[in-house]
């Protein structure tokens, strides 16, 4: 039985049965293939143990049954024949050819141990970058790896940290955690849980969830809450789906959220329609706080949002009147060049309007791991902690952003500087194709490493272009693991269905190098010991865990009341004052603006008004298809057939403009470089406004042309430099382009 | 006894769930479909209202998953959709939630 406040689902059956011919395994799923969420999934394999079809577990709450096409379709990416199947490795003088050859695994290891013993030996374990992308549930072994080998350069790719980090820092910073919407997901009876109710409103800002399901969050639990009476208000450059059926749709100009929050904050101010209470009681540094938010009128927000004035006075009224308000806010807050003002002028919304804690509005999601904080940093040595390029630059930093700053890591490739980088273990990511800055900047840097080990499940243009020693992973029904992430957490397993082959867990890689070079860090057989070890204050055991998946972990609301937020037991949140903080203490003593603010977007109309004369629209990216998880899933036929070519979406009168036609191909180009499109028309967007999709490669287009990645990585638009000064934030949607057609 | 559709329109979000469920259960190669998905808008009129509506048809190819053992015992692109809005059952049953709520779409598909 699991410790005490766990409460369990009932099963029918245990999580390993018979169906007919068939076996069927019950569990989560998580990467790869995969996204942020983690689905209940039932696995059916054959007598030779292959995956042959996948079904939502209805007996989970977290989905209910319930999956997206990326796991419906999971055979085509498991069986799929360009899958890497062995160890290989290759000359490092024979990049970007196909001179792999095959190896044994105990080969791979010996000489990969040998490598990275000569580096750390010779230039110490920093010049070792660890980079990896999304990460998902392998991201807490590959930072223990980095770090229990003694470097501290481990980064997840993306400049200015600028997806999910900054949101859930900032709110750490100002309030003592993060904070995520109330959609019941914390209780194992959902939506019949007595203590729960609907969001009065929630606020859909900076994201898509139906298609994205990013942060732990089930898109389509924002329908289940519509259909139990929540309204929507949605902020978006474009008229999504949720956007039309919202009671009110705000469509903002691409990187003025901040503004946006804070006249919005302004007019609760003003008309006092705030909640006075919460603010007189938890809330610390109001006055200064009104007082920064007091220019932010109607008038200037309307004219630098582009969101008329009425609209604005409709969208406070709406969240102030609210019963319940959910901020459910994605990762466009982050990707703006100064984010963590940005994310501060969000948050106060729901601070100033005391919706935190409480059924219906944001909830502190209960963990098991810290997610984010990575795992294990206690084994990197404080000399080595001292090393991490970006902490000298950022003093953000040093305060729980735990990864070295990505563009800081790419200057010392380069340059050799502050020290020489000699290797680099790529994991979890594809850098050429997917979501870092003008990825030929990348590849070239790279090259100048001695020595890269990649981990992947196919041969990606990243692994083509760079990789000496490249280990093949197994999908996720091909091996064990613990869902446990972002979002509320539950005690969830990954359960092996499938025969991986020679593949092998990312986890047992990690495992093994781990233990080659810090066996007090790796003290486990097995990584079913080490997912036990991870779950102990559950009570159960991974093996345990399996059958009785999935755990929900104690919650109770309104814990400010009762001194269960802080350590010390006292009332109020966890930060110096023990209030939320509209004015950051924290900001303060690191000598950051204490306050919110808004920066305009650089570039943009108004502050590059020459940049704009030659690129006259603003470009969003990474807008998604329901299809695709950044760079994954393009191989899957079935998927890919929904969307064959990358698109470019733009009202039909900015078509005409240009003298444009629907499906026909054309350059983006932007002042740092261009992407290639296909023209698709959508009434939705402002027409100085077009938005597109990243990730893209042409699997059929082959190896040695990388897959065509470089003319259709988007991210060749934007450049490492383009982002915060204080290292929180990136410009990912906010650019300048123009549009031509390609000709032959 | 003639069997019949229930599409909770309102609801579709356009996720393509039940085409894939559809395909992938059945062995359908890309480009044939049980039920295919048609997608009306975005399009604005009057006061800032806009059409948006996704509505998903299901075609000759559907065998209702007759024979298919699931966890449920609902058809896979029943099963699986994600916004719920898929009932399948009984023509004169679905008749009456249909009454119940008349903004929905039936569709009947015969005897299979
Ligand atoms: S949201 Fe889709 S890809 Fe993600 S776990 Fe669920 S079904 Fe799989
Ligand atoms: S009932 Fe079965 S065969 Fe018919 S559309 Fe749905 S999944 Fe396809
Ligand atoms: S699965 Fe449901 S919500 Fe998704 S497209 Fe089909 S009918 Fe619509």
């Amino acid at each position: 039985m699991p410790n005490e406040g766990y409460t369990m689902v009932t099963h029918e059956k245990p999580f390993r049965y018979l169906s007919g011919d068939l076996k069927v395994t019950r569990g989560a799923s998580w990467s790869g293939p995969g996204c942020h969420d983690g689905c209940g999934v039932l696995l059916y394999t054959n007598a030779e143990d292959k995956l042959v079809r996948v079904e939502g577990d209805p007996e989970n709450p977290y989905n209910q049954g319930r999956l997206c096409v990326r796991c419906l379709a999971l055979t085509e990416a498991v069986n799929h024949p360009d899958r890497l199947r062995y160890p290989m490795k290759r000359d490092p003088k024979k990049r970007g050819t196909e001179a792999f050859e095959r190896i044994t695994w105990s080969e791979a290891y010996d000489f990969i141990e040998e490598k990275l013993r000569y580096y750390k030996d010779n230039f110490g374990a920093e010049s070792v970058v660890f980079w990896r992308g999304t990460g998902r549930d392998i991201a807490t072994y590959i930072s223990r790896f980095a770090w229990s080998y003694g470097s501290p350069n481990l980064t997840s790719g993306i400049n200015g940290i600028a997806c999910y980090a900054p949101r859930v820092f900032g709110c750490a910073s100002t309030s003592g955690s993060f904070w995520v919407g109330d959609y019941s997901q914390q209780f194992a009876d959902r939506y019949e849980n007595p203590q729960w109710k609907p969001p009065g409103t929630i606020a859909i800002w900076g994201n898509n969830p139906l298609i994205s399901n990013s942060d732990g969050l089930y898109g389509h639990w924002i329908i289940d809450c519509m259909k139990r009476g929540s309204h929507l208000l949605v902020v978006d450059p474009k008229c999504t789906w949720l956007a039309a059926k919202s009671a009110l749709w705000l469509q903002i100009r691409p990187g003025t959220d901040a503004a946006l929050a804070m006249g919005l904050a302004n007019y609760m101010i003003q008309e006092e329609i705030y909640d006075k209470e919460f603010v007189d009681l938890w809330c610390y540094g109001f006055d200064e706080f009104s007082e920064r938010v007091s220019p932010y009128t109607l008038e200037k927000t309307s004219e630098i949002t582009w969101i008329p004035p009425e609209k604005i006075v409709q969208a406070a009224r709406m969240i102030a009147a609210s019963d319940g308000f959910a901020l459910q806010w994605g990762v466009a807050v982050d990707q703006t060049t100064e984010a963590l003002p940005a994310c501060q002028a969000l948050s106060a919304l729901i601070m100033i309007t005391g919706n935190l804690d409480n059924p219906g509005g944001m909830i502190k999601p209960p963990e098991l791991l810290n997610y984010l904080g990575g795992w294990g940093q206690e084994f990197l040595p404080q000399e080595q902690e001292e090393k991490r390029l970006g902490i000298d630059k950022y003093s953000f930093y040093r305060t729980g952003v735990v990864s070295a700053a990505a563009l800081t890591v790419l200057e010392a490739i380069e340059k050799g500087e502050p020290y020489p980088m000699k290797a680099a273990w790529i994991q979890t990511t594809d850098i050429i194709t997917g979501t870092g800055p003008d990825p030929q900047r990348a590849k070239e840097a790279f090259e100048k490493l001695e020595f890269i080990v990649g981990v992947d499940l196919f041969m990606t243009a990243t692994m083509m272009a760079l990789a000496d020693v490249l280990l093949p992973a197994a999908t996720y029904p091909e091996r064990n693991g613990i869902r446990v992430g972002d979002g509320c957490q539950r005690g969830e397993t990954i359960n092996q269905a499938a025969d991986p082959g020679e593949c092998k867990a990312d986890m047992e890689i990690l495992l093994e190098m781990g233990r080659r070079f810090n066996p007090e860090a790796w003290p486990w057989e097995t990584v079913e010991d080490m997912y036990s070890y991870i779950l102990t204050d559950s009570g159960l055991s991974f093996a345990e865990m399996q059958e009785a998946a999935p755990v929900f972990l104690p919650y109770e609301y309104h814990k400010y009341k009762t001194g269960k937020l802080r350590r010390d037991g006292q009332v109020g949140f966890n930060t110096l004052t023990g209030r939320v903080e509209l004015y950051s203490t924290m900001y303060s003593r690191l000598g950051l603006d204490p306050l919110p603010e808004f920066y305009e977007p650089t570039p943009s109309p108004y502050s590059t008004p020459e940049l704009y004369e030659e690129y006259p629209l603003i470009i969003i990216t990474g807008a998604r298809d329901w299809m695709y998880f950044h760079s994954e899933n393009r191989r899957q036929e079935h998927l890919r057939a929904l969307r064959p070519e990358p698109v470019v979406e733009m009202h039909p009168d900015t078509a005409k403009k240009y003298g444009l036609t629907e499906g026909e191909w054309v350059w983006l180009e932007g002042h740092r470089g261009r992407a290639k499109r296909i023209v698709s028309l959508n009434l939705g967007l402002d027409p100085r406004v077009v938005s597109t999709s990243h990730g893209w490669s042409h699997p059929e287009a082959g190896p040695e042309r990388l897959y065509d990645t470089r003319e259709l990585n988007i991210n060749s638009l934007i450049a490492w430099e383009d982002m915060s000064k204080i290292g929180v934030g990136a410009n990912y949607k906010v650019m300048l382009c123009k549009i031509y057609k390609v000709t032959a | 006894m003639s069997k019949a559709f229930l599409i909770d329109y309102e609801w579709c979000t356009g996720c393509h769930s039940c085409e894939v469920a559809c395909q992938m259960v059945n062995d359908f190669p890309p480009g044939q479909f049980g039920v295919k998905l048609s997608i009306l808008g975005p399009w604005p009129y009057e006061d800032d209202k806009w059409i948006f509506t996704n509505v998903p048809f299901f075609t000759e190819q559907c065998t209702c998953c007759a024979g298919l053992e699931t966890a449920t015992g609902q058809p896979y692109c029943v099963a699986h959709c994600q916004a719920k809005c898929l009932v399948f059952g009984e023509l004169d049953e679905l008749q009456k939630q249909m009454t119940a709520k008349p903004s929905q779409l039936l569709q009947g598909v015969g005897q299979r």
